[in-house]
């Protein structure tokens, strides 16, 4: 029982490593920039939906205020490099810490609240700060920052001739992101996460603490979904509220997961790889006549596997063994 | 301070718990000693639960006083006190649904075993020891009631507990099943662990405990030798009316 276990885990990461070598390979033979783009945010939606995957899909605290850390994110990292020249490395790590610590201050009243009480406290305070950074005039209000890009640079990460540098950041990211959960899975957070998600009273009783337990889960996750944000200002160049901290940003952390299935390892990266593609492909070729057709998308996409198979799309491979008892 | 061994493993100490004007438990003092099996009965409304939950560190009590292993543990929360060594069931049973039932059995182990290995080969000897080993990669949601139950009992035991608070874990089972739980228990205490039941089916729980207490409106009402408290004219009157006691 137990070697059939670890030979599970083992075999999750042997295939993690595959398909994130395969991806790695695949910008050898596809030069064509406008998919690279849809590449690069792919890979990003992944990384930010696998780590909106571990408060709300582990831990069960369903969060549609993620765009708030994803904004913090970006805007550390753009506000720190503009007015104080601070690289986005550091700027990056800031970003997270930040977006951790708030996170946890969040936490702390909201943490208390339970179900539907607590996802609609995390979309008003996303809201809120949405409204704070469109009147902070030191931040740039709602005309938002331009990042001046002067030429190629690992050091100040920005790149104006090819998207490659970011493809391969946001492939780093989006495998940080699953190791991190694929770790964190068997571990003692894990488990707790997982019945704090199924039943408080009695994790409790098992000497959870639970509340602890949330507070964790958030931090990591915050942090996680900052970087996302710190990179997705560099790859962008500009940023304003709208752009970085909009409530779509919330959402479309929360699809993925949710269209692949929520709480699994593999759900966020699965549902990033139909959803965003088609997402962004649906905009450019209906496109024109506006935002609506990819949310037209969205909606029945959810819609036809919340009908078909409530546990996600990674219920019906069997290709990905992890927890086949989960998947009956 | 290490308790010495003489001193109950737990008492309540005048222990009373108001829900607004309602007096769930009214001036409660009992004793469990070391290595008992002690049955807490009574009619519905009793108190029962309350004091359960009294115990388990689920609400702290209005007044009164709570010593576990000679400690006073009268305002520690629920995790906290497992961490000291008690354990518990649910009377509705609150599985992790979602969750097999090895990785159930994990979360209790934890609290001991840091090292996820150790958690994990916990987890299986107490599944083994419940009887569930057979079923440990089966999702907790898949198993039948009785199995549910078992799943609970092998949960807080993985916690190594020093005493078992045990929620109608006997209730609302076929009478081999019944039969298979009432050994459990045994075995539960052979292994050292204290245990406090609340029981409704009194036939089942009578030749199991060492020692009953009778909980009525709220307090203790008669406590003692299973025997003798079947036997007690109040204990029938509290079951079964006024004329029921006459009658004995």
């Amino acid at each position: 029982m137990d070697a059939n276990f670890a030979q599970r885990r083992r075999r999750d990461l042997i295939m993690a490593f595959c398909l994130a070598v395969i991806a790695a390979l695949v910008p050898l033979f596809v030069k064509d920039v406008y998919v690279q783009n849809i590449m690069v945010l792919t890979l990003m939606y992944a990384a930010l939906s696998q780590s909106w995957n571990i408060l709300s899909g582990y831990c069960g605290q369903i969060s549609l205020g993620h765009a708030l850390y994803f904004g913090l994110g970006a805007y550390t990292t753009a506000l720190l490099f503009t007015k104080f020249g601070v690289l986005p490395w550091f700027g990056m790590l800031a970003g997270g810490a930040i977006s951790a610590l708030i996170a946890m201050a969040l936490g702390y009243p909201c943490f208390r609240l339970r179900g539907h009480y607590f996802v609609i406290a995390t979309i008003v305070i996303a809201e809120i700060a949405l409204l704070l950074f469109q009147n902070w005039d030191w931040a740039g209000a709602a005309l938002g920052i331009d990042i001046p890009v002067r030429g190629d640079s690992w050091l100040k990460f920005q790149f104006a001739r090819s998207k490659l540098p970011y493809f391969y950041f946001a492939l780093a990211l989006a495998c940080i992101a699953w190791f991190v959960t694929w770790w964190l899975e068997d571990s003692k957070w894990g488990y707790w996460w997982r019945a704090v998600k199924d039943n408080p009273d009695a994790a409790e009783s098992l000497g959870v603490v639970v509340f602890n337990s949330k507070m964790g889960a958030a931090a990591v996750s915050a942090f996680l979904v900052a970087v996302g944000g710190s990179f997705y200002a560099q790859f962008v160049s500009y940023i304003d509220p709208e752009s970085v901290m909009g409530f779509q940003f919330s959402l479309l952390m929360a699809l993925p997961a949710v269209l692949g299935g929520i709480g699994t390892l593999w759900g966020p990266v699965l549902g990033a790889v139909i959803l965003i593609p088609l997402t962004e492909l649906t905009r450019s070729f209906v496109g024109g006549s506006g935002r609506g057709v990819d949310l037209i998308v969205y909606g029945t996409l959810i819609v036809a596997i919340s009908l078909a198979l409530p546990k996600g799309l990674v219920s019906v491979f069997s290709l990905f063994p992890w927890r086949k008892e989960a998947a009956r | 301070m290490t308790a010495l061994p003489e001193t109950p493993l737990l008492e309540t100490r005048g222990v009373w718990q108001r829900f607004g004007g309602l007096v769930a438990n009214s001036d409660v003092s009992i004793s469990v000693g070391r290595g008992e099996i002690v049955g807490l009965i009574g009619p519905n409304g009793a108190g029962k639960s309350t004091l359960f939950n009294l115990i388990a560190g689920v609400l702290p009590p209005t007044q009164g006083s709570i010593i576990f292993d000679g400690e006073d543990v009268t305002n520690l929360p629920a995790a906290e006190r497992c961490q000291r060594g008690v354990g518990r069931t649910f009377q509705v049973v609150k599985s992790f649904e979602t969750m097999t039932v090895i990785d159930n059995v994990i979360v209790g182990a934890l609290i001991r075993n840091t090292v996820m290995r150790l958690a994990r080969k916990k987890a299986y000897e107490v599944l083994e020891f419940c009887g569930l080993a057979a079923r440990a990669n089966v999702l907790a949601s898949d198993l039948v009631p009785s199995e549910k139950r078992r799943l609970e009992v092998a949960r807080a035991l993985a916690t190594e507990p020093k005493l078992l608070l045990l929620d109608e874990v006997l209730t609302g089972l076929t009478p081999v099943e019944a039969q298979t739980g009432v050994e459990l228990v045994r075995k539960v205490r052979a292994a050292g662990v204290t245990v406090l039941m609340v029981e409704h089916v009194m036939e089942i729980v009578m030749p199991l405990v060492d020692r009953a207490i009778v909980l009525n409106l709220g307090k203790v009402l008669v406590e003692g030798k299973p025997t003798e408290v079947v036997r007690n004219p109040e204990v029938i009157s509290a079951y079964l009316g006024d004329r029921h006691a006459v009658g004995a």
